[in-house]
C-alpha cells in the first residue's frame, strides 16, 4: 500500500462496565472476558498490543502523510488511564507525526468522568470529547438500560469546558420504546442548554442479538411506529437548526467550525487505519477488519501475526456505491453530472414530492431536503439500483 | 394352496372367457383399497413376499404420498377357486378414486363385470365412493359389498352393513368382512369374486373391438395402453386403428401385467392387457376410445367415448420470468401423459409470461402444479381458479370466457356459468351446517336421504364456481372434517355475475380481477383491498388501491407514503456492511414486479393469491 495521504486513526477500546440492552457494539465486560475478573486483569496487556499494531501500520503504510485525526471509540475509552491512552498517542505521533491542527477525539460515559479525569485526558493531547447522553428523561433511560443521572451530562459537559476541551459533543437516540414526543423535545432541550457545539442524534436501531431485540421479538417491547419517528427527527432537525446547529450529516449537527472532522474522513473516502479488535480500516480503496474478539486480537499480536480476519478490494462499481451512499447523507450531496440520465429521470419524482432540494436540483445536485433525508436509503437504492 | 404358479396358469391371448372375471374395487381415499390390493397381489403370489412393497400398484410419488390413485392400472390374478377347485384368471382393474376423474373412472368400470364395493367400516361410505357405486349400478357392473379393516377397535360392521344393503338393495349378511392389513376374509373374497362376478362375453369371430381404459406415458416405451378386448382378437403384428381418430398403429407389443408386463402372443376376448405401438403422446390414444384391426375393422365403436372437458382454468406463472420456456417444456412433458391438461401462453402485466392451464377440476390442479414443481423443480405463482363462463352480449355475440381479465368490458346481456349437482354425505348433526353453507353458495337444495339412522346425502345444485372457491375446506372444517362431496356437471345456468377489478394507483392488476355474483362483490372488494393495504409496502407517494366493477369504486383503501427509509448511523465498519446490504436489496428489487409505478414484491402477489385455508395447509406442509 502506498497510502501516500493524510492516514486518520480508529482506537477501540473494547471494555464497558456492563453492556447496555440496545448495544451491539464490539464490546465486553471484564467478566465476559475472564470469569470474575476485574478490568485491570482483562485489560492489563491491552495498550502494549495497541502498540504493536501501530508498529505494523508504520511498516504497511511507510508514506503516509501526518495524522488529521484521532478517534477512541468503544466500549468506553474512558475506562482506560490517560496515562495509556498517552502511550498510544505518542507512538502514533513518533510513526507519523501528527498534523498542526490534529483533532483528537474520546468518548465518555457522562456518569464516569471526573474534572481530574478530564483534565488528565486533555493534558495528553485530546481535544475534542463525545458524551453518551442518549435521553434528558429516566424513563426513557431505563429502557435503553442506561443507568446514568441525567444531570450528570450537564456537570461532565461543564468540566470538559473547564478542563480546555475545544469541542463538546453529545449523543442522542430517540424513537425509543415508551419515548413520548414531549420526552424527545425534552431531550433535544436539555442538549442545546449544553455548552455543547455538536450533537448526534440517532434513531434507534434494533440490532439482532441483543437484549433489546429479544425483548421486541417476545412483544414485551414495542417499537414505536416509524411516522413517529420521522416526526421526531423533523423535530429536532427543526430546533437544532434554530439553535445555530446545521446538519453536516444525516444524523450529525454542528456549529460552524463544530464537525467531527474525523467522522467526516469516513464519510468521504479518506484512508484510515483502526487498532484493536473488530477495528475496520481503510487504505486506498481496500479495506479489512481485525479479529473480533480480544483473545483472539492478543493472540495474533503476541505472536507478531496481523489481527485482520479479512479484507476487500473495492472494484470501481463498490467504489461507485459507497460513494453515493455516503455523498448523499450530506449537505453538499451528490453532482449530477456523475449520474446517467436514466437515474436522472427516476430521482426526478422525488424533486416534486419536496424529498429532493429543488433550488440544489437547478443547480446541478442532488441534496436531500429534511423530509428527504428519512428516506436517504431508498433514495440510494432509486440511484443504483 | 389356491395360488396357481404363473407359467401353469391359464395362458394370456388362450385363456377361455369362461376363466376370467374382471373387477375393480371402488372405495374412498384410506378406505384400504391399496392394502386390500396389495394382499390380494400377495395371497395370489403374483409378487414374492421379498418383493413386496406397500401400494404395490401406485407408481408416482405423489400418488404413494397422498395414498391416492391418479392413474388406474390392471393386474392380471391365476387363482384356483376354493369353491369349485378349478383355475380362474381375475383381472383387478385399479379405478382412480376422485371425482376430477369421473369420466376415466367411468371407461374403467365399462372394462369390468362386477365391482367390489370397499368400505372402511369405521367410518361408512363417503360421497365419492357413493358416486361411483351408481356409476357401477349404471353400468349393470356385479357389486360385492365389502367392509375392510375389520380389525380395527372403531370398526362398526353391523352399521356399515345396513348402510351398504340399504344402498344396492342386498342383505346386510351379504356383505363380506375383510381386513386388508391382516388378510382375514381374502381368500373368502377372491373365491365369491368368481363365483359372483359374470364371466366377460364377446364374440371372438367378429372384428376386433377393445376398449382403451387408460393410457400411460412411459420415457423408454413411449405410450403404454391398457385395454379390454370385447370381441375379436388382438395379436402383435396386427395393425390398429383407433376409432376417434382414424389414426393406423402398428402393434408393437401385446402383454399382461402380472404385476411386471409380460409379453404375450396377443389378447383374445374378455382379456385386459397393454399395447405399445410407439406413439408419444397419450393425446394419440385416448381413454374411451376403441381399438380395432386394420384389415378387418369393425363397424361401430364402443360406447361412451368423450373428449375430456377441462372445467377449471388458472394461470400458471414461473416466479421467476427466465424459467417460463422451462414451464413450456414440463407442460409439454406432462401432456404426454395427460390428455387432460390443456394450456396456451397468457401474458399477465402483473405476473409477466405464463400459461394459463386447463384442468378437469381442483384435484387435477394440484396434482399438475405439484408435479411441475416436484419434476422440473420450478417455482410457480397460480392464479385464483376459474371456471368457464359463456358471456352474450348485447350485439349477440357469445364468447368464452375461463380468465377473468377477458371478460368484456362492455354491455353484457346475459352470463351463463357451470352448474353442477353435488352430494355430500355427512353425520346428520351437521345437517343445518351444510345447508347454511350451501345456501350462502347459492345452491338449491335437491333432496335427502337417510343413509342410515344418523347418516344423510344432501342433494344440491350449486354453480361450479362456488365449488372451486373454497367449498370443500369450508364444507371439511365446519364439519370437522366428517362431510364428503362429490359433485358431477349438470349443465349450464344463468348467474347474475359482475367481474370485480383490482387497481393499484389506478392501473389494472389483472391477476387479481375476479367474476364474482353481484351480491359478493362488495365483499370480495374489501377482502381483496384490504389484503394488499397489509401486503404491498409503503411507497415513496400514497397508493389508493380500489375495488372496481367497471367504472364504480365499491371499495376502496390506501397505504401511506413511506416517511422513514434510512439507517441512522454509518460509521468506519458501518460502510461495508451497508454496501452489502445494499447488494441483497438489489437482488430484492429484481423480484419485485412494477404495477404502473407501484413496487409490488412478488411475495404480496402469492399472499393475495392464496386463499386462507391454502395458507392453513402451506403451513401443516411445513
Amino acid at each position: 500500500m502506498s497510502g501516500a495521504a493524510p492516514l486518520s486513526f480508529y482506537i477501540h477500546i473494547p471494555y464497558c462496565v456492563k453492556r447496555c440492552g440496545y448495544c451491539d457494539f464490539n464490546t465486553y465486560t471484564p467478566s465476559e472476558l475472564k470469569d470474575g475478573g476485574t478490568l485491570a486483569e482483562v485489560s492489563g496487556d491491552y495498550i502494549d498490543l495497541l502498540l504493536k499494531e501501530v508498529e505494523q501500520a508504520a511498516r504497511e503504510v511507510p508514506h503516509a502523510l501526518p495524522v488529521p485525526t484521532i478517534f477512541f471509540g468503544g466500549g468506553t475509552p474512558t475506562l482506560m488511564e490517560p496515562a495509556d491512552l498517552g502511550r498510544v498517542l505518542n507512538a502514533i505521533e513518533s510513526s507519523f507525526g501528527f498534523a498542526p491542527d490534529i483533532e483528537i477525539t474520546i468518548e465518555a460515559n457522562p456518569d464516569t468522568v471526573t474534572l481530574e479525569k478530564l483534565q488528565a485526558l486533555r493534558q495528553i493531547g485530546i481535544n475534542r470529547i463525545s458524551f453518551g447522553m442518549q435521553s434528558a428523561v429516566p424513563h426513557v433511560l431505563h429502557v435503553l438500560d442506561r443507568t446514568h443521572n441525567p444531570e450528570n451530562v450537564a456537570k461532565a459537559t461543564n468540566w470538559a469546558r473547564e478542563a480546555g476541551f475545544e469541542h463538546v459533543s453529545v449523543d442522542l437516540i430517540y424513537g425509543i420504546p415508551g419515548e413520548s414526543i414531549a420526552d424527545w423535545q425534552k431531550s433535544i432541550d436539555t442538549a442545546l442548554s449544553l455548552p455543547i457545539d455538536h450533537i448526534s442524534a440517532y434513531a434507534l436501531i434494533v440490532e439482532t442479538g441483543t437484549k433489546l431485540a429479544n425483548q421486541v421479538k417476545r412483544g414485551e417491547i414495542v417499537m414505536p411506529d416509524d411516522d413517529e419517528t420521522a416526526d421526531k427527527y423533523l423535530l429536532a432537525d427543526s430546533a437544532f437548526r434554530s439553535a445555530g446547529f446545521e446538519w453536516y450529516e444525516l444524523s450529525n449537527w454542528a456549529r460552524t467550525g463544530g464537525q467531527c472532522r474525523h467522522n467526516v474522513a469516513y464519510w468521504l473516502g479518506a484512508n484510515w487505519w483502526g487498532l484493536g479488535p473488530g477495528a475496520h480500516s481503510h487504505i486506498d480503496g481496500k479495506r479489512w477488519w481485525n479479529v473480533k474478539h480480544p483473545t483472539a486480537y492478543r493472540d495474533r499480536m503476541i505472536v507478531g501475526e496481523s489481527p485482520a480476519q479479512d479484507s476487500e478490494t473495492l472494484s470501481a462499481e463498490e467504489k461507485e456505491s459507497e460513494r453515493i451512499m455516503l455523498a448523499i447523507r450530506m449537505p453538499a450531496g451528490i453532482p449530477l453530472a456523475t449520474l446517467d440520465s436514466p437515474a436522472h429521470d427516476r430521482l426526478l419524482p422525488y424533486v416534486t414530492s419536496g424529498a429532493l432540494d429543488e433550488s440544489a436540483w437547478q443547480a446541478g445536485s442532488v441534496v436531500l431536503t429534511a423530509s428527504g433525508r428519512l428516506i436517504a436509503d431508498r433514495i440510494v437504492r432509486e440511484i443504483l439500483l | 394352496m389356491p395360488a396357481i404358479p404363473l407359467a401353469k396358469a391359464p395362458q394370456p391371448s388362450a385363456t377361455d372367457p369362461a376363466q376370467i372375471r374382471n373387477f375393480c374395487i371402488i372405495a374412498h381415499i384410506d378406505h384400504g383399497k391399496s392394502t386390500l390390493a396389495d394382499r390380494m397381489l400377495g395371497i395370489t403370489e403374483v409378487v414374492e413376499q421379498r418383493n413386496m412393497r406397500a401400494q404395490y400398484l401406485d407408481r408416482m410419488d405423489i400418488e404413494r404420498e397422498r395414498g391416492i390413485t391418479i392413474k388406474s392400472q390392471a393386474v392380471r390374478l391365476p387363482w384356483r377357486s376354493g369353491i369349485d377347485g378349478k383355475e380362474y384368471i381375475l383381472n383387478m382393474i385399479d379405478t382412480p378414486g376422485h371425482v376430477d376423474f369421473t369420466y376415466e373412472v367411468s371407461r374403467s368400470l365399462a372394462a369390468c363385470e362386477g365391482a367390489i364395493l370397499l368400505v372402511d367400516c369405521a367410518q361408512g361410505i363417503e360421497a365419492q365412493t357413493l358416486a361411483n357405486l351408481y356409476l357401477a349400478m349404471e353400468n349393470n357392473l356385479t357389486i360385492i359389498p365389502v367392509l375392510n379393516k375389520i380389525d380395527l377397535p372403531a370398526a362398526q360392521p353391523e352399521k356399515f352393513a345396513e348402510e351398504l344393503a340399504k344402498l344396492i338393495g342386498c342383505k346386510p349378511e351379504d356383505c363380506l368382512r375383510v381386513s386388508g392389513k391382516t388378510g382375514d376374509g381374502v381368500v373368502e373374497l377372491l373365491d365369491q369374486i368368481v363365483e359372483l362376478i359374470p364371466a366377460p362375453v364377446g364374440d371372438a369371430n367378429a372384428p376386433a373391438r377393445a376398449l382403451i381404459f387408460d393410457s400411460v406415458y412411459d420415457t423408454y416405451r413411449g405410450v403404454v395402453t391398457y385395454v379390454r378386448v370385447v370381441d375379436g382378437h388382438l395379436s402383435t403384428r396386427d395393425q390398429i386403428q383407433m376409432f376417434s381418430t382414424g389414426v393406423r398403429h402398428e402393434m408393437l407389443e401385446v402383454g399382461v401385467i402380472s404385476p411386471e408386463p409380460v409379453v404375450s402372443k396377443g389378447l383374445g376376448v374378455g382379456e385386459v392387457g397393454y399395447v405399445i405401438t410407439g406413439v408419444k403422446d397419450v393425446r394419440q390414444s385416448r381413454v374411451g376410445d376403441t381399438i380395432t384391426t386394420y384389415n378387418h375393422p369393425a363397424q361401430t365403436a364402443l360406447a361412451g367415448y368423450k373428449d375430456p372437458k377441462p372445467m377449471v382454468f388458472s394461470g400458471l406463472f414461473p416466479l421467476d420470468g427466465a424459467d417460463y420456456p422451462l414451464l413450456r417444456e414440463a407442460l409439454d412433458k406432462l401432456q404426454l401423459n395427460d390428455a387432460a391438461l390443456v394450456f396456451e401462453p397468457e401474458s399477465s402485466a402483473a405476473l409477466g409470461f405464463g400459461f394459463r392451464c386447463g384442468f378437469l377440476g381442483l384435484l387435477h390442479m394440484e396434482i399438475v402444479r405439484e408435479r411441475l414443481e416436484r419434476e422440473a423443480g420450478l417455482s410457480l405463482i397460480s392464479t385464483a381458479p376459474s371456471v368457464v363462463y359463456r358471456v352474450f352480449r348485447d350485439d349477440g355475440k357469445e364468447m368464452i370466457v375461463t380468465n377473468p381479465s377477458e371478460f368484456p368490458d362492455g354491455k353484457i346481456a346475459r352470463v351463463d356459468e357451470p352448474i353442477v349437482r353435488a352430494t355430500v354425505l355427512a353425520p346428520a348433526e351437521f345437517i343445518g351446517t351444510i345447508m347454511e353453507l350451501c345456501q350462502e353458495r347459492r345452491g338449491t337444495l335437491l333432496g335427502m336421504d337417510y343413509l342410515s339412522e344418523d347418516r344423510v346425502e344432501i342433494r344440491y345444485t350449486l354453480p361450479l364456481a362456488e365449488i372451486v372457491f373454497d367449498f370443500f375446506d369450508q364444507l371439511k372444517s365446519r364439519t370437522k372434517g366428517y362431510a364428503s362431496l362429490d359433485y358431477e356437471p349438470i349443465g349450464e345456468a344463468e348467474g347474475d355475475l359482475v367481474k370485480v377489478d383490482i387497481l393499484l394507483q389506478g392501473e389494472h392488476v389483472d391477476a387479481f380481477s375476479a367474476i364474482v355474483h353481484k351480491d359478493k362483490a362488495y365483499a370480495y372488494g374489501v377482502m381483496m383491498t384490504s389484503k394488499l393495504r397489509e401486503l404491498i409496502p409503503r411507497q415513496q407517494f400514497e397508493v389508493p388501491i380500489q375495488a372496481a366493477i367497471g367504472s364504480r369504486i365499491i371499495a376502496r383503501e390506501s397505504i401511506r407514503a413511506i416517511r422513514k427509509d434510512v439507517l441512522a448511523k454509518c460509521y468506519g465498519g458501518d460502510i461495508s456492511r451497508k454496501r452489502k446490504l445494499l447488494e441483497k436489496q438489489k437482488e430484492g428489487k429484481k423480484r419485485m414486479k412494477m404495477v404502473g409505478r407501484v413496487e409490488v414484491p412478488q411475495e404480496a402477489f402469492i399472499a393475495a393469491l392464496t386463499t386462507d385455508a391454502d395458507a392453513d395447509k402451506a403451513k401443516k406442509a411445513k
